[in-house]
């Protein structure tokens, strides 16, 4: 019976799902929605340091986030444990070109031949790892936003900066994938 | 505890009589103290989002692939159903001049621009985290829980680069 929740959902089906997220918070407390926050409330909560954009109440800002965020987690918890998991069925065009830069492991949501332990290890998955994710981190809090909060509620808001921002999320997007993850994963 | 709802709060650029809001803090122009029945209630929205995140794929590093590649319609179309869906829903809710469940009137803060710089240079040099990584930061914390356990190295990572960003947001061009 609840066999569908654990086929592929058609983007028509989590598409729509994602976007009711942000009226149900505006909703229920006037929030916006928005992930990437709660990385500068966990910098304010755990080391401000000197720094004076981490000086403010983190707690009256950001909590409602944070257990947002939190939940989050466990929901990802619910979703992987709960039940019976899939490979992700990605086209065969993306699976060859992974193959020619390397990577012959399409089991998972992520390449255990990048993700894993000891991958971290590896040059190319350090990269992914951490390099990516310092990026990811410095970026979003650069541009005020991630793909939660400008690319959903910023552009459903019909804002400016966001459409901006997203651009450049694809612009460094297509950088990556073209110009730096070919020597990541092959060369290196 | 609670502020006066004419107050506005300045430390995220605000005291305009439109709040405007510039990133730093995610979302809010006049922080109340948030009643636990609501922390609960965000909670529960947080669950159904990481479960909606983590069964529609995008956590995937593979759909992140596909999407810069453009071999696949699924995540153009996941993005643009969210975006019209989050669009409609908010301009409804403006025209009915909705009152938020905790009492307040729902107003969204306008993003200021600026120079925009730190969007065109911010949103680039997060989609590049965002193709290495294969994820933006709601799945960093979903794939935690969703069998890739040293996500947790990238979501410190990611810490670190939002607090230098905070370090070094005095020197950089906005």
């Amino acid at each position: 019976m609840t066999a569908w929740i654990y086929s592929e959902w058609p983007w028509y089906v989590a598409g729509p799902l994602m976007g009711l997220f942000v009226p149900a918070l505006l909703i229920t407390g006037n929030k916006v929605f928005g992930i990437s926050g709660n990385l500068s409330h966990l910098c304010a909560a755990i080391a401000p340091g000197n720094v004076e954009h981490f000086r403010y109440d983190w707690r009256k800002i950001g909590l409602w986030n944070l257990v947002f965020l939190a939940g989050v987690l466990i929901g990802g918890f619910v979703a992987f444990h709960g039940g019976p998991q899939h490979d992700i069925a990605i086209s065969p065009a993306t699976r060859s070109a992974l193959a020619r830069l390397g990577l012959h492991d399409f089991h998972g949501v992520a390449p255990h031949e990048l993700f894993t332990w000891r991958a971290l290890l590896t040059l190319r998955g350090f990269v992914s790892i951490v390099v990516g994710g310092f990026l990811v981190g410095f970026g979003t809090a650069y541009a005020g936003g991630c793909t939660s909060g400008h690319a959903i509620s910023g552009l459903a808001n019909f804002q400016l900066p966001s459409l901006i921002a997203v651009i450049g999320f694809f612009a460094g997007g297509l950088i990556a994938t073209y110009f730096i993850l070919p020597f990541v994963l092959g060369g290196l | 505890m609670s502020t006066p709802p004419s107050s506005t709060f300045d430390g995220c650029g605000a005291g305009s009589p439109e709040p405007q809001f510039d990133g730093c803090g995610a979302g809010n122009s006049q922080p109340q103290a948030v009643r636990p029945v609501f922390l609960a209630v965000y909670l529960l929205l947080g669950v159904a989002f990481g479960f909606v995140l983590s069964r529609a794929e995008v956590i995937s590093w593979f759909r992140i692939q596909e999407m810069f590649r453009f071999q696949s319609f699924r995540m153009y179309g996941i993005i643009g159903s969210a975006v019209v869906t989050a669009a409609i829903s908010v301009a409804l809710i403006k025209r009915a001049g909705l009152m938020s469940v905790s009492g307040e009137k729902i107003a969204i803060p306008r993003k200021i621009l600026g120079h925009g710089i730190r969007y065109a240079a911010g949103g680039t040099i997060f989609g590049l985290g965002w193709a290495l990584t294969g994820a933006c930061p709601g799945p960093l914390f979903v794939l935690i829980g969703s069998g890739v356990p040293m996500m947790v190295v990238a979501v410190v990572s990611a810490l670190a680069g939002t607090w230098v960003y905070g370090w070094a947001k005095p020197r950089l061009p906005h």
